[in-house]
């Protein structure tokens, strides 16, 4: 059994715990993070692929902002391809009603400095003119993009073991609690001392709150994830559509990816898998949007594992019970984007107790008297 | 009580017998087939219409395969069989049970099922070598499977290499058709082939006729070479010629226009994965494989296995394991049972199992030609990932295991989802972070087994 003794520990190694461990060691604190499988390996590094400030409660989009200018430089801070494109992100509108909330949106976000341009079904079909008839309009933000989630999370991860941060993988955390004088987060293999806790445990963030008394309620969420095989370049932007039952994206190297709808979950081992109902209702969905890809092949379908708050925004903020502990998880199907600036954000109130960004609608108190539903089962837009 | 629906996967030797023992119980199974034609690989049929002697295309397993064929249309009334039928997605069904996604000559389907048996089967295990992906280069399967279906020889002169007993098979197949053989070379050595020979002669099986040293006879002034060290095409576009290295050192070149080359075989445990069977590493064939019982239970309460698909055993084996997993699953259905039956096929099992160590012994794995792959030498060829790319990702970036692998560099991302490459990525991922290959683990594996199309089939 190896003891380890640092400043921070951290619980989970999806792209907010690593990009968290990275900005810790930059800030000159010892680190051990503490990741059950591999990092990266969660919803990390199986989610879609949006980089999207576009189409976020306006709670979340100060981070997102902040998130987006991190993006450009990831790929050279990291030493490592993350195949960033600032493609733009449309959102599709497909029916009147669908326009006029993309004009109220767009509206809204102007409010947050996000520029959103509105177009009519002309200046659609100038640009996409494979798109089919089913679209009416859209909004485009041209500032979002798509990025390769494969990569991000390793390499993270590999950049915070550059610069110091003890990393252990297989490394489950039974429990973790504070004894008065500091933390003893107890792993598989090994037990850490910290005087600071971080917990990023994604999908599990709720229960690791619970060791510390409080209440998060935090739901499985899987959405359901469909790629084609390699086809010559068509769908020049990530596209979702208003009410997120279904979204596209083409990868570099040509694949389709598509989602939409939700897959099976099961959190007590982490398992989450596709369902082919859903698989085949996105695709039905995806050629009324796009028809050229009537003759497409589907290679493979998969799920992950994420956390889903009641309310769709995660949890990111002091405990409310004990000190010196902070929470991140729970990011709802959308934290993808928000990974990279999570980090920073984590190390802000480790070192100062406080962000630069306005954090006040994350706070893990909103659930201290939750009583509205633990689980919806609507679509979720990435 | 209404019957239990047994689904059974594969209509080659192992599926065809579980379905005649469900049949001869009363049960009406559903045999759910990719072949157009039931008989799997080994007996594989032409296409209606098509037919030629089976001596001409079975060899000595022409009686073996028209006894198979005739057992296939004996049984048609009495089990539900669906040729050219893919089953592509297995999800589990609550309470038990699960439903299977097919394609078919009528598009869509989804079944559900009680029960199943898988009796997938197996496809060859390539190694790349210089020039493996040239026009003109075929597996040993692929090879057989022209000749069997389609009655036609991969090319004009052909050379052949493996490392397998598929390879003296298909030379004398080919020898018999009329084609015009230039090399059989094969990359083991020629002396553990003799120090098995008593123990494979022994036995009664298909396999063993692929006993090296008759084919020298059959196959003269052509090199029959065995302890090759190692092979390369050479051609611009296509196949010009095959060199290579005998196992003294010394180089040859034979002029061909088409090869066969594969590596023995491995087993199509993907509908097995998704159906959630525990996997074990098989260190006789380096690979893993679904855990399976002697009598043929997975892991799983309701998932029962039979022939190459979770353990290469050949034909007879296949045939004796399909029957004995019916039996299995008839006992656990509470039926009464046979026991002297029960025990015959266990016996004749336990014999067989004796046989194919010896087989694996004849056939020792080709650990000098992982050895040999070049840098830049194509691995992933769907995605065109090179061994020196799978090197650099192993000791640059951290990747000590095939999914980090392929998230990391895309090997096995492609249309084939790592069915042909995911076994080299292993040993040269494993090789290069001096690893046992079971350390580096397996890709998993997710619907749809095979590619399908977008758009549902009207
Ligand atoms: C299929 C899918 C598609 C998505 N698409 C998008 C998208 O397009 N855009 C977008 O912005 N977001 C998207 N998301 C959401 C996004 O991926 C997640 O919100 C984000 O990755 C969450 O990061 P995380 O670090 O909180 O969680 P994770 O990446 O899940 O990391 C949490 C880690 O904690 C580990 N862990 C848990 N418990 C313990 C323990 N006890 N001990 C040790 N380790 C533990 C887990 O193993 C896991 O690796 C998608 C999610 C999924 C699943
Ligand atoms: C190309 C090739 C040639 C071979 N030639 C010989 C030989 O000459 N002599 C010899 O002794 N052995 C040979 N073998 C080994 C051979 O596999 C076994 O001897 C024997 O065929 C095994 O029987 P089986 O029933 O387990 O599988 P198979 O005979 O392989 O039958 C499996 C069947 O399952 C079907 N199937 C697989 N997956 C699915 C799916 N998802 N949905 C629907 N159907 C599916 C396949 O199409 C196939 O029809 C060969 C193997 C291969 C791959």
């Amino acid at each position: 059994m190896e003891h380890l003794t640092v400043d921070v520990a951290i619980i989970g190694g999806g792209t907010a715990a690593c990009a968290a461990a990275v900005a810790l060691r930059e800030a000159g604190l010892t680190v051990a993070l503490l990741e059950k499988r591999l990092c990266g390996a969660g919803a990390s590094g199986v989610n879609f692929g949006g980089v999207r400030q576009q189409g976020r409660d306006l709670a979340e989009l100060p981070l997102s902002r902040r998130a987006r200018l991190l993006w450009d430089g990831l790929s050279a801070k990291l030493a490592e391809d993350v195949g960033f494109e600032a493609t733009g992100h449309i959102k599709l509108a497909r029916s009147d009603a669908d326009m006029a909330l993309l004009e109220a949106y767009a509206r809204d976000a102007a409010g947050h400095g996000l520029d959103l341009q509105l177009m009519g079904p002309n200046a659609l079909r100038a640009e996409m003119p494979w798109l089919g008839p089913a679209v009416v309009g859209a909004s485009l933000s041209p500032t979002d993009g798509q990025a390769n989630p494969r990569v991000v999370g390793p390499a993270f991860a590999r950049l915070a073991r550059r610069l110091g941060a003890e990393i252990r993988e297989h490394a489950p955390v039974r429990h973790a609690a504070h004894d008065g004088t500091g933390f003893a987060v107890e792993a598989e293999g090994v037990s850490v001392r910290s005087r600071t806790l971080v917990n990023a445990a994604g999908a599990y963030g709720g229960a690791v709150a619970g060791w510390f008394g409080e209440a998060a309620p935090v739901a499985p969420l899987a959405p359901n994830m469909v790629v084609t095989e390699p086809l010559p370049h068509l769908v020049t932007r990530s596209i979702g559509v208003v009410g997120g039952d279904v979204y596209v994206r083409q990868t570099r190297r040509g694949n389709v990816v598509l989602g939409g709808g939700r897959g099976t979950a099961d959190s007590v081992d982490g398992l989450a898998r596709p369902v082919t109902a859903t698989s085949l209702g996105a695709g039905a969905r995806t050629l009324a949007l796009i028809p050229d890809l009537a003759h497409a092949h589907v290679i493979r379908s998969w799920s992950g594992l994420d956390g889903e708050m009641p309310d769709h925004i995660p949890v990111i903020g002091p405990s409310a019970t004990t000190p010196g502990l902070v929470h991140a998880f729970g990011f709802s199907g959308h934290g993808f984007q928000l990974g990279p600036v999570v980090g920073e954000i984590l190390a802000e109130l480790v070192t100062q107790g406080r962000s630069a960004s306005p954090l006040h609608p994350f706070r893990i108190e909103r659930f201290a008297e939750w009583r509205g539903p633990y689980r919806s089962d609507g679509e979720i837009e990435h | 009580m209404a019957e239990p629906v047994v689904a059974i996967v594969g209509g080659g030797p192992a599926g065809l017998r579980a379905a005649q023992v469900l049949a001869e119980a009363g049960l009406r199974p559903l045999l759910l087939d990719e072949g157009h034609r039931a008989g799997g690989q080994i007996y594989r049929r032409p296409p209606a219409g098509a037919e030629r002697p089976a001596t001409e295309l079975y060899g000595f397993e022409a009686g073996r395969a028209r006894a198979l064929h005739d057992l296939a249309d004996a049984l048609a009334p009495r089990i539900d069989h669906r040729p050219g039928t893919m089953v592509w997605g297995i999800a589990p069904r609550e309470p038990v049970g699960f439903d299977l996604d097919c394609l078919g000559p009528a598009g869509h389907g989804r079944i559900p099922v009680d029960r199943l048996i898988l009796a997938t089967g197996a496809m060859d295990r390539t190694l790349p070598f210089p020039g493996w992906t040239l026009p003109g280069v075929f597996t040993l399967g692929a090879a057989q499977i022209a000749l069997k279906a389609q009655g036609m020889a991969i090319g004009r002169r052909v050379a052949l290499v493996g490392a397998g007993p598929l390879l003296p098979l298909v030379a004398h197949q080919y020898a018999k058709a009329g084609a015009t053989i230039v090399a059989v070379l094969d990359v083991t050595p020629l002396g553990a082939k003799v120090a098995a020979a008593p123990r494979l002669a022994a036995m009664p099986a298909t396999l063993a006729k692929g006993v090296w040293y008759t084919l020298r006879g059959a196959l003269r002034g052509v090199p029959v070479r065995a302890g090759v060290r190692a092979v390369a095409v050479e051609g611009d576009r296509q196949v010009e010629a095959l060199a290579w290295e005998d196992s003294r050192g010394r180089r040859h070149r034979v002029p061909c226009d088409a090869v066969g080359a594969s590596f023995g075989l491995r087993s199509e445990a993907q509908a097995a994965d998704l159906a959630g069977c525990r996997f074990v590493f098989d260190p006789l064939t380096r690979q893993w494989q679904p855990e399976r019982s002697a009598e043929g239970r997975s892991s799983h309460a309701h998932v029962y296995l039979a022939g190459d698909g979770s353990g290469i055993g050949g034909a007879d084996v296949a045939e004796l394991q399909g029957a004995r997993t019916a039996l299995a699953l008839l006992a656990d259905l509470g039926r009464p049972r046979d026991a002297a039956r029960e025990a015959r096929l266990d016996r004749r099992l336990d014999r067989q199992a004796g046989f194919r160590a010896a087989l694996e012994a004849a056939y020792p794995y080709p650990h000098h030609l992982v050895e040999g792959i070049a840098d830049d030498e194509i691995v992933c060829r769907c995605e065109g990932i090179t061994a020196g790319a799978i090197r650099r990702t192993a000791t640059e970036r951290d990747a000590r295991e095939m999914n980090r692998l392929k998230a990391l560099t895309r090997t096995g991302m492609g249309r084939c989802q790592g069915r042909v490459c995911g076994h080299a990525a292993a040993e040269i991922l494993a090789l290069t972070l001096t690893v046992p290959v079971e350390a580096v683990g397996r890709l998993r594996g997710q619907a749809p087994i095979k590619p399908i199309p977008l758009r549902e089939p009207a």
